[in-house]
């Protein structure tokens, strides 16, 4: 910044780029709030303006065997692919924290993969593979196959949190008479918090977004929400469509207000240790 | 078989035959044998990549020992894990738990063994006492200055009463007069309980202040262990004379050996009388002599008693308490010379200096 006021030309420039920046975000973001209203119209009909509030598409969401059992699917999917991932994803960033070696990089890159890989290609596979051990149209099915896409971000997110923990911190726990398992709940754990949890959202968020895997290893009874409304979407005079997506959406708000939440906390204690030390 | 040696009897670690090699070709540390005494305060001396620290860390159970073997109270210990050997250790970093208080960092190894809440707020209250810092229990150790952090991780290795607490360079992250107030205070505090203290630094000024006895490493040994007075005033060898301590170390040769004394020639300079250190009779060697021990004169006249050289003076370095002097030899190797005395501030040009023959030692170089 420089202390004189800004040239004409300048306050042009900087008019011009707000400009451009809320036509960007109306860009991405109007076209899902568009369809939100939808929800609320009385009338069975894509159509605006809206005519009557209703809630009836809620209602006939909730009512209707097929959508909330999908409801409930998804969730019970995105559920098991978290605490699935988390497992898998924390301890293999801890490995690799741990894992001093030039091969360290080969295998994040490695466990990259499904998060590079085109989905279809992987669903595919898993399809063929499930299939033959039986694991195809069952829950567990769905939530290994989530799993592969959540856990490496899971690894991600974690990964960076361990990047700023100090080693020397287990190495005093366990002069102190900790067991490794104990060092972990009180000292790793708690300091890596922001980074699992942004994992979680993150894994919660993959599973419930996803289609793909979902249409090929979901049977009837393992159906989930975005799949249900793939199925439905043909349907122009069902709104419930409109209803179940505004319900994604308003879980999709609540996941990034976790994440922001998290995100805030971590910088705010950053800023207090730096402030003391000074 | 050990058991036998009456320096055993007293000791309460003790390295046997100790080798460590992270790539199975260099050694870390090479054949180490050290006892440790019971209730001592013993510090590891030696510059960066001696071995000190690695030495530390086997004992500490964060590092296993290539071979050979460690023992507790002449019980093997290499293969304990670090959470069992009830070994408190300070770091340089503090490593303290920066999501917890003052207080619940110094509560953790009580919580670890299963303390009442009463005597664990009890014992951190009498911990922080100890360090002479009340009050601040309550404080994220983020809060508090250098100092503070690191008094209360002396706290925390010391609230659940170790018989051993380990110390690497636990005051080198502090400024010079800070530390020298720590250097009193952990010594006064090893005198008041009676802990055995391993303490590992970079520092022989900070050894020499400390300790009981200083363990001097260099490449993966130990040059010399002794208390720091024969240290100080009979190093075992080049190395230790010159690590410890400002020394003179002129090139020379042994040319005869009388007694416990030897004739050391210097090359374009002369002959001098010294102790004997470890240099052999006919083989390059080292004489050492402390900045302190040289008599000085201006011009050319005979000064101290014993050996006697000129050379000029070519640099003044004003200290307060005293004044340091470089002077150039006529071989051009350079001697300095400490001096409170105050009419050689504005010394010039040709000056005599001397030393007492038992002043200087001859080492092998």
């Amino acid at each position: 910044m420089t202390g004189f006021p800004p040239t004409r030309a300048q306050r042009l420039g900087r008019i011009l780029l707000t400009a451009f920046g809320m036509l960007f975000c109306l860009f991405l973001i109007g076209p899902i709030l568009a369809f939100v209203p939808m929800a609320f119209n009385d009338v069975a009909i894509l159509h605006y303006p809206i005519q009557h509030f209703s809630l009836r598409w809620f209602r006939a969401l909730f009512a209707s065997p097929d959508w909330s059992r999908a409801l409930l699917n998804s969730f019970l999917v995105a559920a098991g692919t978290t605490v699935l991932a988390l497992l898998i994803g924390v301890t293999a960033a801890i490995g690799l924290w741990r894992w001093r070696s030039a091969g360290k990089n080969v295998l994040m890159v490695l466990i990259m993969t499904p998060m590079i890989v085109p989905s279809v290609i992987g669903a595919t596979s898993m399809y063929f593979a499930f299939a033959r051990v039986g694991l195809d149209y069952s829950y567990l099915g769905l939530v290994l196959a989530h799993c592969a896409f959540a856990a490496p971000i899971v690894v991600v997110t974690v990964s960076a949190a361990l990047q700023r923990f100090d080693g020397n911190l287990l190495r005093a726990a366990a002069s102190l008479g900790a067991s490794p398992l104990l060092s972990f709940r009180r000292v790793t754990l708690p300091l890596i918090l922001p980074g699992v949890v942004s994992g979680a959202v993150f894994a919660f968020a993959i599973s419930f977004d996803d289609v793909v895997a979902a249409l090929f290893l979901a049977g009837p009874d393992q159906r989930t929400l975005p799949v249900q409304m793939y199925m439905r979407s043909g349907d122009l005079f069902d709104l419930v469509i409109a209803a179940a997506a505004t319900v994604m959406l308003v879980i999709a708000i609540a996941l990034m207000a976790i994440l922001l939440f998290v995100r805030r906390g971590d910088r705010l204690r950053q800023a207090g240790a730096q402030e003391t030390a000074h | 078989m050990s058991l036998s040696k009456g320096s055993d009897v007293d000791s309460i670690v003790r390295f046997q035959n100790i080798c460590k090699t992270y790539d199975g070709r260099s050694q870390v540390v090479r054949d180490l044998n050290l006892s440790v005494e019971r209730g001592e305060f013993l510090t590891l001396l030696g510059p960066s990549g001696s071995g000190k620290t690695t030495s530390l860390m086997m004992l500490a159970g964060f590092e296993m020992p290539t071979s050979g073997e460690i023992y507790l109270e002449n019980n093997p210990f290499s293969s304990l894990p670090p959470h069992r050997r009830e070994i408190g250790m300070v770091f340089q970093n503090y490593a303290l738990f920066p999501h917890m208080s003052v207080g619940e960092n110094i509560a953790f190894p009580l919580q670890v063994r299963r303390l009442g809440k009463q005597e664990i707020t009890t014992r951190v209250r009498r911990a922080l006492d100890m360090v002479q810092l009340p009050g601040v229990t309550d404080r994220k150790p983020a809060e508090l200055s250098g100092g503070q952090q690191q008094r209360v991780a002396l706290a925390r290795a010391l609230v659940y009463e170790p018989a051993i607490v380990l110390m690497d360079e636990p005051l080198g992250a502090l400024d010079r007069q800070l530390r020298e107030g720590m250097q009193m205070e952990i010594k006064n505090l090893h005198q008041r309980i009676g802990v055995t203290m391993i303490y590992v630094t970079h520092d022989q000024q900070e050894a020499l202040t400390m300790s009981d006895r200083i363990a001097v490493f260099n490449g993966g040994m130990i040059e010399q262990l002794a208390v720091p007075k024969t240290l100080y005033d009979t190093p075992a060898n080049a190395f230790v004379a010159g690590f410890v301590g400002d020394n003179n170390l002129l090139r020379g040769r042994v040319t005869k050996r009388m007694g416990d004394q030897a004739e050391v020639e210097l090359p374009g300079i002369g002959m001098v009388r010294a102790r004997l250190g470890d240099a052999r009779e006919g083989q390059p060697a080292v004489l050492a002599i402390r900045p302190e021990k040289i008599a000085l004169a201006v011009g050319s006249f005979p000064v101290g008693d014993g050996n006697r050289l000129t050379g000029t003076l070519i640099e003044r370095i004003y200290l307060g308490d005293q004044t340091k002097l470089a002077i150039q030899l006529p071989d051009k190797q350079t001697v300095t010379v400490k001096t409170g005395a105050s009419q050689f501030h504005d010394a010039e040009g040709l000056v005599s200096v001397g030393w007492a023959a038992e002043d200087g030692i001859v080492f092998a170089a």
